[in-house]
């Protein structure tokens, strides 16, 4: 039961890391691979205050977004003036300056060291302890991701953000700011991406630049694409098939080192097979192959 | 009333200069028609006076403000709307979706406003009549609820001008707003242009099709290899061989 505790715990986490991208991939239609990046900024910054300061998780977790708002806006302001492949390289850019400042600030992140012993939550004098109370703290977290994305997008902000996925000149001479639609966007989905780094810290108690790694956005990415890019449920099924494959990969003889490297094959086959066949994602509306 | 104007405004696209040294002031009433043969910079122009492209030289004007370095949105907010010869619209969504989105100073397009729906809910009823109501004068209000892209291509014409108009923008600057459609339809737009201009709107449109331009035109600007080459009424003016041998050319 606990294992299966843990995996659900980790499908509520990715279901928020892919529901903030899709925010921008499915609804904006802007590529990114820097949401693992923003990951790490909310957990480095939510373990460095409990670790250091003794910060609650909540103040934690608020700074982490906070944050994560603020480092969205150097990186999208100069960035999001730039079109389709140029925007990802810029992303995939900034993604790597943030894994080697993770891995490279000893005196900050201690490096490939990490950050050992955060704190586990306590929310209101409710001590997050067993796998259980995590999954129903994801699980409250996913949800509040979902409402803020579902709030988002089925409003007029969501429609001028679908008009400039369909096509930006047209936004434009409608007199909308694209650009200022862009950086909104962008900086809803780093907040989000930041609670879901937060929550892993204090989840697995330790933090190290490994979880900010280019192939972990790819991961998001993938999550996004198979599920669905634009579809509400797309996050969540794309979350549940690439967190629990891996996991079946283990049951069906595979050791576990073997298992983790078939990983990233069966990423790649799927994305494949996705695209040829089924461009829309298991349940979207938005699809790449157009 | 605030009149659109450029002086010297000169544009190339590497060895081909599309706008050479072009000066007009558009009328601030009427319907004016930009005429002239493939490649004379009427694309150009519209696309320059609305923020789309950067001239190499020159200034644009709304009245006494310049627009030249703006962009394209915050022309638009100052009430100079267009359509592109190309047609453009969000093709997935329906065509009252493609309006409301054009419907200006959305509470609800404000981050806060999105999250928190305070007084959205009222504003967006207000914008959804205004939209329908803009899609009746079109005569598209029976296809309100169909996608975009779904429609005949004369409609999506008709669709995107009854997105320009939702804008609210009092000039409007449309590209070939007639051309591949049925004559049927086509007198239908046309009629409509003329029911704008009696309602107060300032209409610039690109027109490849003479007798469309005779139909509704109050002034007619002829260009040429980036040049203005005449303008006047379009009795006068489409009357020159001059100009009908350099246009048939």
């Amino acid at each position: 039961m606990e294992y299966l505790g843990h995996v659900l715990v980790l499908v509520a986490i990715y279901t928020v890391l892919a529901a903030s991208l899709n925010v921008l991939v499915g609804h904006a239609g802007i590529l990114s691979v820097a949401q693992a990046a923003f990951y790490g900024v909310g957990a480095y910054a939510s373990a460095l205050l409990a670790v250091r300061l003794g910060a609650p998780f909540i103040v934690g977790l608020l700074a982490g977004m906070v944050v994560a708002v603020l480092v969205s806006f150097v990186v999208s302001l100069p960035s999001l003036r730039l079109h389709g492949d140029y925007f990802v390289i810029a992303t995939f850019g900034f993604q790597m300056i943030l894994y080697s400042v993770f891995n490279n600030w000893m005196g900050l992140t201690d490096g490939p060291l990490g950050i050992p012993g955060i704190p586990q939550p306590v929310i209101f004098g409710w001590r997050v302890e067993s796998h259980f109370e995590f999954l129903v703290l994801a699980a409250v977290l996913a949800a509040f991701a979902y409402l803020v994305v579902w709030r988002i997008t089925a409003s007029p902000f969501g429609r001028v953000l679908h008009a400039i996925r369909e096509d930006e000149v047209f936004a434009q001479a409608l007199g909308k700011n694209t650009l200022r639609f862009k950086v909104t966007a962008f900086a809803v989905s780093a907040a989000l991406a930041a609670s879901a780094g937060s929550l892993y810290a204090h989840y697995i108690t330790y933090i190290d630049p490994t979880s900010s790694t280019v192939m972990e956005s790819i991961l998001v990415l993938s999550m996004v694409i198979i599920g669905g890019a634009g579809s509400p449920w797309g996050p969540l099924v794309g979350a549940v098939v690439l967190v629990t494959l891996p996991e079946a990969l283990r049951f069906v003889g595979f050791p576990s080192s073997v298992a983790a490297n078939l990983r990233q094959i069966v990423y790649g086959v799927l994305l494949v097979i996705m695209m040829m066949f089924r461009p829309r994602g298991l349940v979207g509306r938005y699809g790449f192959g157009r | 009333m605030e009149a659109l104007r450029c002086e010297g405004l000169s544009k190339s696209f590497d060895a081909t200069q599309a706008l050479a040294n072009v000066s007009l002031e558009f009328p601030t009433s009427g319907i004016t028609a930009i005429i002239g043969p493939n490649g004379a910079g009427k694309t150009t122009l519209i696309n320059v006076l609305t923020g789309f492209l950067r001239p190499d030289a020159g200034r644009c004007f709304l009245g006494r403000r310049v627009i030249t370095r703006l962009a394209p949105h915050r022309i638009a907010q100052l009430g100079v709307a267009r359509t592109f010869q190309d047609l453009r619209l969000i093709q997935l969504v329906t065509a009252l979706d493609n309006v409301l989105v054009a419907r200006p100073n959305q509470r609800g397009e404000r981050l806060l406003g999105a999250l928190l729906r305070l007084g959205v809910a009222a504003e967006e009823a207000r914008n959804r009549q205004a939209a329908i109501d803009l899609l009746r004068f079109v005569g598209l209000e029976e296809k309100a609820l169909e996608l975009a892209g779904e429609l005949s291509y004369g409609e999506q014409k008709l669709l995107t001008l009854a997105c320009c108009l939702a804008t609210e923008a009092r000039i409007l600057l449309l590209d070939e707003p007639v051309s591949g459609v049925h004559p049927e339809m086509a007198s239908r737009i046309l009629g409509l242009l003329r029911r704008l201009r009696d309602e107060g709107k300032v209409i610039v449109f690109i027109e490849h099709d003479i007798s469309a331009v005779r139909q509704v035109a109050d002034l007619v600007i002829v260009m040429d290899e980036g040049k203005v080459i005449a303008q006047g009424l379009p009795r006068d003016v489409l009357e020159r061989p001059e100009i009908m041998e350099a246009y048939l050319a």
